[in-house]
């Protein structure tokens, strides 16, 4: 028994991470689940340190989501969203990052437009800095809270079997879920439309598979990725009822499957489209889950990260 | 360095203190059903259901018993002090209009126990909070005091307490050790 630090100081991305760091993770949003269940959601545990949301792109859930995290451990928030911020003056990510510094921020939560944002922004500033998604690279927290649905779920990842299904190239949640879930020796197949698919992403060690039934009948669960419509009609994707009959999660796809499999979806839904409405009111799908999950592993990154470390004791 | 100064406590003293304190704390609440034992993680945890399980014999009736994990709400997140492995707090009763017997190891500074208080109070509205610990060990920081103490040890500031109990230290004793140099 000892005091349970991760190694990370930043999480920019699930890419690189360890099994060790995840676990720890994981293991603290369960006891921060417990916390949600209280009559009083809130522990004093961040008192006095400041938190800024920066949000260069829209978003609602993993923003309320990041807010209420924070708001539940009692540190002092702030949030800045693109349409009211500097950006739209020319700033540029820097010029922003160095007035937060001057604000003198314990710690930054960023989604921005630009893959590899998050990852540049870790070197300019002294405070941690957790990625909120950056363009189509990473969401690394929103792979924690589906890796913590599914642990709540079966009870283990090891071994467990996921489907990701949509459009992985554009995806972050889908790559996020690839490092992650591969880290905690989880198998993963991806599905979804040929084109959508990177090339050699098998080289990350995922199967490919561009049946929709086939990876039905193989996964425990299935991660279905939101189709972004403004991704139609520019030669991607070519309807939605054409998408929706090849690789929609509908009730009669599932129903020629006799088996429970557990459905998630980041959200929004886009419901008739990549999932029917059937299926994600079901009991097989875990969204709201998810929702609830997402705030406690927040809670547990943000608890983590800014956590003092043994080594600075030393310094 | 620590080195072991005296065996404060051996399994048979131990075990004395535990049925001591039980009958004090049920000297002052007859009423069962009014009263609920909470366990600070991780060695206030066993002592307290040890306490709660003494209560159910001599009775012959259910205790309510909880935990409580102060990592949270502990007051030196900025500081470096390693702490114990976060756990979960587990208080399946409504706390509201109970009386409380709080039960911990040792009582030191008295922090965790005003860590403590501050996570019961998020759960509810106790009657009345109590405070049972096996050792105390002086040097408060804060102004609280024990209700039920099973041994009064002044200690120095060099000087640890160790509490082992048999549930994952193999056997119960108290020990008071020493930091020596080197």
């Amino acid at each position: 028994m000892g005091d349970k630090t991760i190694s990370i100081k930043h999480l920019v991305g699930l890419e690189g991470v360890s099994r060790d760091d995840i676990r720890i993770i994981l293991d603290t949003g369960f006891t921060f689940r417990e916390v949600l269940e209280r009559p009083i959601k809130k522990v004093p545990t961040l008192t006095g340190i400041n938190v800024v949301n920066l949000f260069f792109e829209n978003s609602t859930r993993t923003r309320i989501s990041f807010e209420l995290a924070e708001k539940r451990l009692s540190a002092d928030v702030t949030s800045f969203s693109a349409a009211a911020s500097s950006v739209k003056k020319g700033e540029t990510l820097k010029d922003t990052v160095q007035n937060i510094h001057a604000m003198k921020m314990d710690a930054v939560v960023m989604r921005h437009p630009v893959p590899g944002a998050a990852i540049q922004l870790s070197h300019f500033v002294d405070a941690v800095v957790i990625n909120a998604g950056d363009g189509t690279h990473e969401h690394p927290t929103q792979a924690l809270l589906d890796m913590l649905s599914l642990q709540e779920k079966f009870g283990y990842l090891e071994g467990l079997k996921v489907g990701i299904i949509g459009d992985i190239s554009h995806s972050r949640v889908a790559l996020s879920n690839i490092f992650g879930l591969l880290a905690m020796g989880a198998k993963v197949t991806l599905c979804g439309p040929g084109h959508l698919i990177p090339p050699h992403v098998s080289e990350l060690g995922v199967e490919v598979n561009g049946d929709v039934d086939e990876v039905i009948e193989w996964a425990d669960a299935v991660n279905v990725l939101r189709i972004q419509r403004e991704r139609m009609g520019v030669g991607l994707i070519p309807s939605v009822r054409e998408y929706r009959s090849q690789f929609g999660i509908s009730l009669e796809r599932l129903s020629r499957h006799k088996k429970e499999l557990i459905v998630l979806h980041p959200g929004p839904i886009n419901r008739g489209v990549e999932i029917d409405s059937e299926v994600a009111d079901s009991d097989q799908a875990i969204i709201l889950d998810q929702v609830l999950n997402g705030v406690a592993v927040r809670m547990s990154v943000l608890f983590h990260l800014l956590k003092p470390r043994e080594e600075m004791e030393a310094a | 360095m620590k080195k072991v100064k005296a065996k404060l406590m051996d399994a048979d003293g131990f075990e004395r203190t535990l049925t001591r304190m039980t009958h004090e704390i049920m000297e002052r609440h007859e009423n069962l059903e009014q009263l609920a034992v909470i366990g600070i993680r991780t060695r206030g945890e066993f002592i307290g259901r040890r306490i709660a399980n003494l209560m159910a014999d001599l009775k012959g009736a259910e205790v309510k018993f909880g935990t409580v994990d102060v990592t949270f709400y502990r007051d030196d997140f900025r500081t470096h002090l390693p702490s114990p492995e976060i756990g979960p707090t587990n208080i399946p009763f409504a706390v509201d209009n109970l009386n409380i017997i709080l039960v911990d190891d040792v009582l030191y500074t008295g922090r965790t126990i005003r860590a403590a208080l501050n996570t019961i109070m998020d759960f509810g509205r106790p009657a009345a909070i109590e405070l049972a610990v096996l050792v105390d060990r002086g040097h408060r920081e804060l102004p609280i005091k024990a209700d039920y103490t099973g041994r009064d040890h002044p200690t120095m500031t060099n000087e640890h307490i160790h509490v082992h109990v048999k549930e994952v230290d193999q056997e119960d004793e108290v020990l008071l050790l020493e930091y020596v140099d080197g």
